[in-house]
């Protein structure tokens, strides 16, 4: 090694010492950059909800918290809804609504039952699109075997909300004897994503018509559960499963490699990206790695699974697009690694703000 | 994906890299610096160092955007932000970017109406449909940007959409890049000329780098596959002891620029006598205002400023980085004080920026990759 190198590795040794300290909230107000999923995101949650409800339950920060009531093993969570437009093509805020929550659930390996939903309307929003919206929610529940069994209702002064915002909370029971966790993961694990990834985001993007751009693509929004529940039978050694929402693929990968202290290798060419996600990240300098889907999961499995994780997924009209893009290693550890399809290496790291396009 | 792929063909990348590595002579080093910031973007994306030998090492140059905006001038694009019922508008890049008292995301949390825009005709859409308030676009970029502001401005001349403003930040390559090669800490062997700015001012403006200088000078295109070409036409000239300017993305930049956009800015915009570049200090004739007949949309003329200049911070080295002097690891701050999410210098804010690309793309160690892959 020559002195230029070892010098260039004491830095970044340096620098990951510094990244595994807890991050300073250093803002005097939340800016939308601490609602972007990335980095942001998470110093606000660590320094301000982690700090004030601290309890080693939420403490694993994972989609949901694993609770024992009665002897039942049971998983609880919540998600919040602020989509603009409300309608896109593929879904609405509705199925969005009951999906997000389903899937929490489903990929903590848990068996989705109860929904409760809040609503908060702004005045004016017309009581044709708030039918629709529910309607979609009762379609989305009834897929997914769950009951929205709890609600509430606010409306707030015309300019105070975008049409209207959705909270749902979900309640699901783990039947199976599983412990998943980003901690169980080992070097020669396989990593595995459901389907093709950033459609959601690419198509609300493009729904909102600032873009000028039309592109045949529809959100990936559906629940997760059957999917999970496949690949837990054909997968017993499935180490952590999760959703790939905000902040998408690279930021769940991101996260569990931090938190599993192992190296993910990824293999650009593997990855499912549709044409029209690519062409429209190419257009506006986002990288569909990074881009929100409601659909689709990351798993990483024992490597000897890989196969039968891979054909377990397949089976189901959810995962035909599932493939194996990458595997987990010892070194260097916290860091997602990419070969790019050029045949080079780079890192894969959290966003920092918005996914916001370059501009030249 | 047709047109895209193309330039990204591992087999091509590999074969050129053995050319590159044939034409390097023994014993001899290269430092080539890309002057732009997206050929930055696409060196540590695609990971193209991997297939460069270790005696040719790519600097990383002056041309992001909004790494040389001061920060003085985005303080005084927050104080026009403050005014009551206006509206500023900006590209996405530079909502992150500090000034002395903070960045827009931060003005904008506090109550600004800072909105973001892909385009400056997206600033003159907002402001046709708010007659009611004084939509200021903040205008960024090399010659790359500046047509398409300056069409801006004459599209509202010609509409009369008064409310209009555009506080002009553009600033010019040539200037730059010759402060560069008057910087008596650096050793160049050539530069990797910016593309899209060349699509505008044409190939023949960097002449006198060939000439006076007698270093080459490649215009190339942003895939993987463009670079490793350019790379490899610098050493040809090189190991044939030339030094021209070459064009290797003529698929897009024509030897004499874009005339009519060049035409355009020049329509709306004159040279400032100095402008401050963040780190490279006040470089004279090297940045664009708006002319005296087009002064009723000139946010500078419009606003009382506080144009207060604002020294970066001391720890911040982005000034050697810009430069070339230092690569992004070398900054005393790099990744520890200073990191995308709380930077020092704008070299950490813009995905152009070197430290930015470096700290997201490249921030590992390929010897211990190796070592890993080895094991």
């Amino acid at each position: 090694m020559s002195l230029e190198e070892s010098r260039e590795r004491q830095v970044l040794d340096r620098i990951e010492r510094v990244r595994r300290r807890r991050p300073r909230l250093r803002e005097e107000r939340v800016t939308l950059a601490h609602g972007a999923g990335g980095k942001a995101t998470n110093t606000l949650v660590d320094a301000v909800f982690l700090e004030a409800f601290r309890n080693p339950l939420l403490e694993a920060m994972t989609d949901g918290a694993t609770v024992t009531a009665g002897g039942a093993r049971l998983v609880f969570t919540t998600d919040s809804f602020v989509v603009s437009p409300l309608f896109f093509p593929g879904g609405d805020i509705g199925d969005l609504a009951v999906n997000g929550t389903v899937n929490d659930l489903a990929v903590c390996g848990a068996r989705p039952l109860y929904l409760s939903a809040g609503f908060v309307l702004e005045e004016g929003m017309p009581v044709d699109d708030l039918r629709r919206v529910v309607d979609s929610m009762a379609r989305a529940a009834a897929r997914a075997g769950v009951q929205v069994v709890a609600g509430d209702t606010k409306v707030v002064q015309r300019g105070r909300a975008d049409g209207c915002y959705i909270t749902t909370a979900g309640l699901g029971v783990l039947t199976a004897d599983v412990e998943l966790s980003p901690e169980n993961v080992r070097p020669g694990d396989a990593v595995l994503v459901s389907g093709p990834i950033g459609d959601h985001g690419i198509t609300v993007m493009l729904a909102r018509g600032e873009l000028d751009i039309d592109a045949d693509l529809a959100s990936d929004t559906a629940p997760l559960h059957e999917l999970c529940a496949l690949l837990l039978k054909a997968a017993p050694g499935t180490r952590v499963m999760r959703d790939a929402t905000r902040g998408g693929v690279a930021t769940v990968l991101a996260e569990i490699a931090t938190a599993s202290e192992v190296a993910i290798v990824v293999d650009e060419a593997a990855l499912p990206v549709r044409p029209e996600v690519a062409g429209a990240g190419e257009l506006l300098g986002i990288d569909p790695l990074y881009v929100a889907c409601e659909g689709r999961m990351v798993a990483i499995v024992d490597g000897t699974d890989a196969d039968a994780a891979l054909a377990a997924l397949r089976a189901h009209p959810l995962g035909a697009g599932a493939a194996l893009i990458g595997r987990v290693a010892a070194d260097p550890e916290g860091l997602v690694l990419l070969n790019t399809a050029f045949g080079g290496t780079r890192i894969i790291d959290l966003l920092v703000g918005d996914p916001l396009p370059r501009i030249c | 994906m047709r047109f895209v792929d193309e330039f990204r063909d591992a087999g091509k990348a590999r074969a050129l890299a053995a050319r590159i590595a044939a034409l390097c002579e023994p014993g001899r080093s290269y430092r080539f610096m890309e002057v732009c910031g997206g050929h930055t973007h696409t060196i540590y994306k695609h990971g193209i160092e991997d297939f460069l030998p270790e005696a040719v090492r790519l600097v990383h140059g002056p041309g992001c955007p909004v790494c040389v905006i001061p920060m003085g001038r985005v303080d005084d694009a927050i104080a026009i932000a403050r005014q009551p019922d206006v509206i500023m508008t900006s590209f996405g890049d530079m909502m992150r970017v500090p000034g002395g008292q903070g960045s827009f995301f931060d003005a904008k949390a506090a109550g600004a109406d800072i909105r973001m825009v892909y385009s400056p005709l997206d600033a003159l859409k907002i402001a046709r449909a708010e007659p009611g308030k004084r939509v200021v676009f903040m205008a960024i970029g090399f010659e790359t940007t500046a047509p398409s502001t300056a069409m801006t401005v004459l599209r509202a001349a010609a509409d009369g959409v008064d409310n209009f403003a555009v506080f002009c930040n553009h600033v010019m390559i040539i200037p730059a890049i010759k402060a560069i090669l008057d910087s008596p800490d650096l050793r160049l062997d050539g530069f990797l000329g910016p593309g899209h700015v060349s699509a505008v001012i044409g190939c023949r403006p960097y002449e006198f780098i060939a000439r006076d200088h007698g270093r080459p000078l490649v215009c190339a295109g942003f895939e993987p596959l463009d670079i490793l070409q350019s790379v490899h036409l610098l050493l040809r000239q090189l190991a044939e002891g030339r030094a021209q300017v070459e064009n290797q993305y003529s698929r897009v930049v024509p030897w004499d620029g874009n005339p009519k956009a060049l035409r355009v800015i020049g329509e709306v915009m004159e040279p400032r006598p100095y402008f401050e570049w963040r780190g490279l200090g006040f470089i004279s004739h090297s940045a664009l205002r708006i002319k005296e007949a087009y002064a009723r949309f000139d946010a500078e003329r419009i606003f009382d400023l506080p144009g207060v200049r604002v020294a970066d911070p001391k720890a911040c080295q982005c000034g050697e980085v810009l430069k070339g002097v230092l690569r992004p690891w070398e900054c005393k701050v790099f990744g520890t004080a200073c990191t995308p999410e709380t930077p020092i210098g704008t070299c950490m804010v813009s995905s152009e920026g070197a430290c930015a690309a470096y700290y997201a793309f490249g921030r590992f160690s390929r010897e211990r990759v190796r070592e890993a892959s080895r094991t």
